[in-house]
């Protein structure tokens, strides 16, 4: 089989955590919007969801950070974070250790990677899961792009990587999913968090639909850290499904900048049935 | 100035439940294995967000060390926009990129 469906979504911690503070009205649409997205990614009925995050140092840390890491476990358990903190519940979430050697054997054939026979979800994985898959119900496998600790994955290596990422998919023959979390624009956990550039995420939306590889991989580091913050660093989660989605475009089905989830909301897919 | 070993050990603290128990138990022995400066240990000691944040600690560890010591997401804010008042502009880490630009370049910087 292949890849039968692929898109982002962020995964800011305030999407859960500070739910009650958020606009009841724009919180609820950004919700729907989420809800829609799980019903796409259903209705393609996925043997398993890879999910490409940013971690945040809840599992790798500067001394040893791999520029990409993939899970190869039974379970998994998050949120790292205090439960009533983020809120959501502490849970154990399925993987598939076989399934997983065999992705990544195939990965390893086009981008070095590391794997990982445990990993603590953290916001990056569980806020994206706790709306697309609320049964924990569908094993997943845990992707992790260095977004966080400079120097940072080349946004070029994050685009190879998705291409290795479709032809592992295309090599296997279970269905599989991919999703992209993070960003887009935002600067999380700092005293500017709440800030969103949203003429600069709608720009970085354009070329993401339009899967235009040149235009996506027009950025560096400086410029993206100055208009974009260091949350801007995890377009390389895009950028991957981007790659794996192979030519198809996509569709911006909402975003919206909410302040009190410190980023702009973005729930987009790729038509891979073309 | 040691901002690694000020991670190193957030990061172990924020993903052990031991570290935790211990850090609760006994503050600067919890310390005592990191190689940290005078005013480090102060800083995760005391616990001073403010300097942390000014020291480079990223936020991505340090609001779950807050969260720790129960400080709500309003406060965590304040604390560090002070820590920048009070001691100047992030002196390492991803934050000293560009330096921090300032709490007015924050257009909805009023975050609760």
């Amino acid at each position: 089989m292949s890849l039968v469906f692929a898109g982002v979504c962020p995964h800011a911690p305030g999407i859960t955590g500070r739910k009650h503070l958020a606009d009841p009205e724009l919180r609820d649409a950004f919700y729907a919007a989420f809800d829609d997205m799980r019903q796409r990614l259903e209705a393609t009925e996925p043997d398993v969801l890879v999910v490409i995050a940013a971690e945040h140092f809840a599992n790798f840390f500067m001394n040893n950070m791999p520029s990409f890491a993939i899970g190869m476990a039974d379970h998994y358990e998050g949120p790292i974070e205090d439960p009533g903190w983020i809120g959501i519940d502490r849970t154990r979430v399925p993987g598939d250790r076989k399934l997983s050697e065999r992705f990544i054997t195939q990965v390893m054939q086009g981008s070095d990677v590391a794997y990982a026979e445990e990993w603590k979800f953290d916001h990056g994985i569980m806020v994206p899961l706790h709306f697309l898959t609320p049964r924990f119900d569908l094993p997943v496998i845990p992707v992790n792009i260095n977004c966080q600790g400079p120097p940072l994955t080349p946004l070029h290596r994050a685009w190879n990587f998705g291409e290795s990422i479709r032809a592992a998919a295309d090599a296997m023959p279970e269905r599989i999913a991919v999703i992209g979390t993070g960003g887009i624009s935002h600067w999380p956990a700092t005293p500017d968090s709440g800030k969103i550039n949203e003429p600069w995420d709608r720009d970085f939306l354009d070329r993401w639909t339009r899967n235009d590889r040149e235009a996506l991989l027009d950025f560096d580091d400086l410029t993206l850290y100055t208009d974009a913050g260091q949350g801007g660093f995890e377009i390389r989660t895009f950028i991957a499904v981007s790659a794996a989605a192979k030519g198809a475009t996509g569709t911006v089905h909402f975003y919206a900048p909410i302040p009190i989830f410190a980023v702009g909301c973005t729930i987009a897919t790729y038509d891979l049935t073309g | 100035m040691s901002l690694y070993a000020v991670q190193k050990f957030l990061y172990e603290l924020n993903r052990d439940e031991r570290v935790q128990a211990g850090y609760h138990a006994d503050r600067h022995a919890a310390l005592e294995p990191f190689e940290l400066t005078a005013e480090e240990t102060r800083a995760l000691v005391e616990p001073d967000i403010g300097l942390l944040y000014h020291l480079g600690v990223n936020g991505q560890i340090l609001m779950h060390f807050a969260a720790l010591h129960q400080i709500e997401w309003a406060d965590y804010l304040r604390l560090m926009r002070e820590g920048i008042e009070q001691h100047g502009p992030v002196r390492e880490g991803v934050y000293a990129i560009t330096g921090y630009a300032g709490v007015d370049a924050a257009e909805s910087g009023d975050e609760a």
